[in-house]
């Protein structure tokens, strides 16, 4: 369990930052919290050849509020510190409640909720959040910054929109509609923690129908995805349970299901169905 | 004689130093000069080797060393219990290898050592030596290994076959399942486990040019045994030029009472290199490859008795996978320790029993904690409620009406312990089954599950409830009968004690037992106490160094506390006589006329004549005046060989609830009715009940070591086998009966094993009775969420 050597690197700045990963690139990787990266380098199973350690950029510390009601959040807040923020708590609750079951309290206290993001296991829980809260990605590189929203950040298993010299800043998460319920709801891996389905739900009810239902699913296929089928059989309804239980059917159209030695294709797709499901009902059980 | 203290949860004297990180465990060592060992493990289950070059390696920085097998003048490791002893079983013996040769026969068998200055430098320089494999096809499942067309691990094994063993008696039991009113028969699988101790295992070799002596520090429940084995059976180094030395050992389950390779490697290295140190840790990837594995076992099971729910006869047939080659104890596992206590606790007049031991290209496989119990447990447990479904009654009321009777004691069972060296019958020696029976029972609320049930199902949820009405043997064992034709491993099991009272009256208790984080320290001190009358302050105990503790068997299958602790006993019991000796030398007085009381030595009659120990002891010390024929000092050993095993009992009750959507299972009541005789430490007591219960319901919930069919480990770390976390247990609600043990002075039975061999059937009773709705008769383990639903799908499909 000894990673292969390695350079490190520990900026000051972000431009620092983003200036090594641009003179080291695709060799380079960044360490947050190294909740993930590490174990992956002590099993030899990733061998960067240099790591650039952004915890001294004390500029992505911190979470901010947004004008607009929503929430910026640094690339080095720890799981700890939105669970300890009751700005983060109170605006956005879907936030604790997807982070209180994540790994354990040493993983909590370093982990980040941006180098999960970064990161894009296909079975994290981080990813199916930002997706339902409609979260913008902030990134930088040398050339200037972009916001790429969460829908279109999420490419493939550990593959993202992030570029190779670009550094990820911050999340910012928009204000979100007045009234709306929110809920996560997941099935564990009893060995690694991770989800074998996870759903993240917002959704909201205007004049007794469902006016709002954006639904991130994680763990089922070899990316996280909005369940766009289930939110479009859900607007507009009732939202009682015979709707709920409807619109989730379709938690896995058109997804190509993974499986492993935890769990197969059909019963994957299954907890997804499920756990759609309960998150919709939590989350409508909240709004109302 | 005794005080308070025995008998007492004191807190443990251990913790303050294991919980405020100053315990030295191996790794902990440090020594100047030391050089770090790594071993380059086989990437393939079934191969040849080619050819092997390490001239990369050997030209690397910081590289002192490189070794593959040609360069170890010692392969290859012991076997220690073929099985049936030598009973004249033919047991095709193929033993593991310090290094591989000339082929490998699982993913993790060690190739080739590196030593270097670091333990980085060791690491990089194992992936640059290069070896050309020829792979070969691999077999992983058991029952294929013996049929034919498998591919053949080992030319003196036709079919895999390690041994075919039998005990019980055919012809009886034959006819018996064939006058049966009802025949049930099941095949069931008990998975393959990996241990998973919190420390895993190392080991550093130190070789002194000047005195041609080696030191070997290694994580270890046996460091005598090891010191017996590496010498005499594996370098040929005379025993009294090693020393072995045990530090705190962070738990071991069974997994550090045998003889690796590593063990020998390192002191190779060590003389190779001139004698600088040699450290080797494993990492939790070579612990789940390459130390031992526990269970795995494929059983077809036939229990047969009549509608009124006598049960009269049981066959088994067990296929037990052994892995590549065979651990030092491995065949005796599924066989002397599984066979001859299948019948449990409750009177069958037939049972046979066969076993199959095969090889596979797997990790070896060798005692986990309960060994052999836990899988004799799990086979008549599920037994009687596959009975009890099927004539319709009870399963407390089948488990009664066959429970051994109290008044039956001692009691010869029908594939029992058999036969002593000096002919004598072993017997199960006590037991009185039913109230710990009834008890657990009324706590549960047995008579109110049926409305348990309702009120679960308006959840969404599918409860069940499951009994485990165990017995076990342990405290092992009379030298007489481990060491019989028919079972033994040719050694003996007793225990050693050595007691000294220093001039200033403090006292040092050393013991062949080994600790590995039970609290020995703790129960032999307050033994001691409540023996010798002095506070547990005075008392320290050492223990797991051959140089200055006495040879001893070491700790495992719960036999510290009955067997160590009978030697402790019998050794302060010398001491006291001597002291009572010399105190009547003291105070002028004939030795009769001496009373003990506590730490008092008295003149009966005269209690303002007397000597305290610490006087006697600083006298003796000093020898100025010593009666005829005394010799100065207290200082006193004893040996201690068991009459028998001891035979803890109880009944585990697990109530799960099953979702209905997803199939999770959720233990949310375990209720434990144990009877391990008396207690030395409630609270320590308590703590192995707790750790054992989880271990036995991470088997029935969660732990599957998976093999690919091409032999690759794929549970091979954490994040793929399961390990149960505290969140996942509800509250353990323990209590107790309590019948003596008669085999030792305090009647201690032993619990180091106790909650692993109950919970796990207990816990998959549970789960097949929430499942009964669905028609499930029985369902492998481990009872994981996909495995669940789906048998709930299938059912509900046929229905």
């Amino acid at each position: 369990m000894i990673p292969a050597a390695f350079e490190y690197d520990r900026p000051s700045t972000v431009a620092e930052a983003v200036d090594i990963l641009a003179r080291n690139p695709g060799t380079a990787k960044v360490l947050a919290g190294g909740q993930s990266l590490l174990g992956l380098m002590r099993l030899r199973l990733a061998r960067p050849e240099r790591l650039v350690d952004i915890a001294g950029l004390t500029e992505l510390r911190g979470i901010r509020a947004l004008p607009d009601g929503g929430l910026a959040i640094g690339a080095l807040v720890t799981y700890r510190d939105v669970l300890d923020s009751a700005l983060a708590t109170s605006r956005v609750p879907l936030l604790a409640m997807a982070i209180a079951d994540i790994g354990d309290v040493q993983v909590r206290n370093r982990g980040t909720v941006a180098g999960s993001i970064a990161h894009a296991d296909p079975a994290s829980d981080m990813p199916a959040v930002v997706l339902a809260l409609e979260a913008g990605i902030v990134v930088r590189s040398g050339s200037g910054e972009r916001v790429v929203q969460a829908t279109s950040f999420f490419e493939g298993a550990f593959v993202t929109d992030l570029a190779e010299d670009e550094l990820l800043t911050e999340i910012r998460i928009p204000a979100q509609p007045a009234g709306v319920g929110m809920a996560y709801r997941r099935l564990e891996q009893p060995a690694s923690g991770y989800s074998i389905a996870g759903a993240a739900a917002v959704v909201g009810r205007t004049a007794g129908s469902v006016t709002t239902a954006r639904i991130g699913v994680t763990g089922v296929g070899d990316v996280a995805y909005r369940a766009s089928a289930v939110e479009a059989a859900l607007i507009g309804t009732s939202g009682d349970a015979a709707a709920i239980a409807a619109a989730s059917a379709h938690a896995a159209d058109g997804i190509a299901v993974g499986w492993d030695i935890h769990a197969d294709a059909i019963y994957r797709a299954e907890m997804a169905r499920v756990h759609v499901r309960r998150a919709i009902e939590a989350a409508l059980a909240a709004a109302d | 004689m005794t005080t308070d203290v025995l008998g007492s949860s004191v807190k443990r004297v251990e913790d303050p130093r294991f919980i405020t990180g100053k315990g030295r465990y191996l790794d902990d060592i440090q020594m100047t000069g030391m050089t770090y060992m790594a071993i380059l493990r086989s990437p393939y289950a079934n191969a040849n080797i080619r050819s092997i070059d390490t001239s990369a390696a050997k030209a690397m920085s910081g590289v002192v060393l490189v070794i593959t097998g040609a360069d170890v003048p010692y392969n290859p490791l012991p076997m220690a219990w073929p099985a049936g002893g030598a009973s004249g079983i033919q047991n095709n013996i193929n033993m593991p290898r310090a290094l591989a040769t000339d082929d490998v026969k699982w993913t993790g068998e060690g190739v080739a050592a590196v030593v270097a200055e670091t333990p980085e430098q060791a690491a990089d320089a194992v992936e640059a030596i290069v070896v050309e494999w020829e792979p070969l096809p691999a077999v992983v499942d058991t029952e294929k290994a013996t049929q034919p067309g498998a591919p053949q691990l080992h030319e003196n094994a036709p079919n895999n076959v390690v041994f075919e063993w039998t005990v019980g008696d055919k012809a009886g039991t034959d006819a018996a399942v064939d006058a049966a009113e009802v025949v049930v028969r099941q095949r069931i699988v008990n998975q393959r486990l990996i241990p998973n101790p919190m420390e895993v295992r190392g080991d550093i070799g130190l070789y002194n040019q000047g005195t041609d002596e080696y030191t070997i520090w290694m994580s270890s429940q046996t460091p005598h045994i090891q010191r017996l084995l590496l010498t005499a059976f594996v370098t040929g180094i005379p025993e009294h030029k090693v020393r072995c030395i045990a530090p705190d050992v962070g738990g071991a389950f069974g997994t550090k009472i045998f003889c690796y390779a590593d063990m020998a490697l390192v002191m190779l290295a060590s003389k190779l290199i001139g004698g600088r140190p040699v450290k080797w840790v494993e990492t939790r990837r070579e612990n789940y490859q390459s130390t031992i594995h526990g269970r795995d076992h494929v059983t077809y099971l036939e229990i047969a008795g009549r509608r009124d729910g006598e049960v009269t006869g049981l066959r088994v047939k067990t296929y037990a996978n052994l892995g590549g080659r065979l651990s030092t104890i491995g065949p005796g596992i599924p066989t002397t320790l599984y066979g001859r206590v299948l019948s449990g606790c409750y009177k069958i007049p037939n049972v046979y029993c066969e076993v199959t031991g095969v090889y596979t290209n797997t990790t070896f496989v060798d005692a986990y904690r309960g060994a052999g119990r836990p899988e004799a447990t799990y086979v008549i447990e599920r037994a009687m409620d596959l009975f009890a479904a099927e004539i319709g009654m009870d399963r407390a009321a089948v488990r009664r009406k066959n429970f051994i009777a109290p008044d039956a004691f001692p009691y010869d069972n029908p594939s029992g312990l058999g036969t002593a060296v000096n002919g004598e019958k072993i017997y199960i020696d006590s037991g009185n089954y039913e109230p710990a029976l009834n008890k657990a029972l009324g706590i549960v609320g047995y008579d109110d599950l049926d409305k348990a049930k309702a009120e679960a199902r308006t959840r969404g949820k599918h409860l069940g409830l499951g009994l485990s009405t165990y017995l076990e043997v342990c405290g092992v064992a009379p030298s007489k009968w481990i060491g019989a034709v028919g079972e033994g491993w040719g050694a003996a099991m007793w225990e050693s004690a050595n007691l000294k009272v220093h001039l200033t009256g403090k006292v040092i208790l050393t013991m062949g037992t080994s600790a590995q984080g039970q609290g020995h320290e703790t129960t032999y001190s307050q033994i001691i106490a409540s023996e010798l009358g002095l506070p547990m302050d005075d008392i320290i105990v050492q223990h797991s160094d051959t140089q200055g503790t006495p040879f001893g068997y070491g700790s495992y299958g719960s036999r510290t506390s009955s067997v160590g602790s009978t030697a402790a006993i019998k050794a302060a019991g010398k001491v006291r006589e001597k002291a009572r000796r010399y105190a009547a030398h003291m105070l002028e007085a004939s030795v009769d006329d001496i009373e003990v009381v506590g730490a008092e030595y008295r003149v009966k009659g005269s209690p303002e004549k007397k000597k305290t120990l610490q006087e006697i002891a600083f006298a003796l010390d000093l020898g100025f005046s010593l009666p005829e024929g005394m010799e100065p000092y207290l200082d006193e050993t004893a040996y201690h060989d068991t009459p028998n095993c001891t035979w803890p009992f109880g009944t585990h009750i697990a109530v799960v609830e099953v979702d209905e959507d997803t199939g999770k299972v959720d233990l949310v009541r375990y209720v434990a009715v144990d009877d391990v005789g008396n207690k030395i430490n409630p609270m320590i007591v308590d703590g192995q009940l707790h750790g054992g219960i989880a271990q036995g319901v991470g088997q029935a919930l969660w732990e599957e070591a998976v093999y690919g069919d091409d032999g690759q480990l794929l549970s091979g770390s954490m994040l793929d086998y399961a390990l149960p976390r505290a969140s996942w247990l509800p509250n353990l609600e323990l209590d107790e009966t309590v019948t003596p043990s008669p085999v030792n002075p305090i009647g201690v039975k032993g619990v180091g094993e106790a909650g692993t061999i109950a919970s796990t059937a207990a816990v998959a009773n549970a789960v097949i009775d929430a499942l009964a709705p669905f028609g499930v008769r029985h369902l492998d383990m481990p009872f994981t969420a996909p495995k669940v639903w789906r048998a709930m799908q299938s059912q509900e499909a046929r229905s």
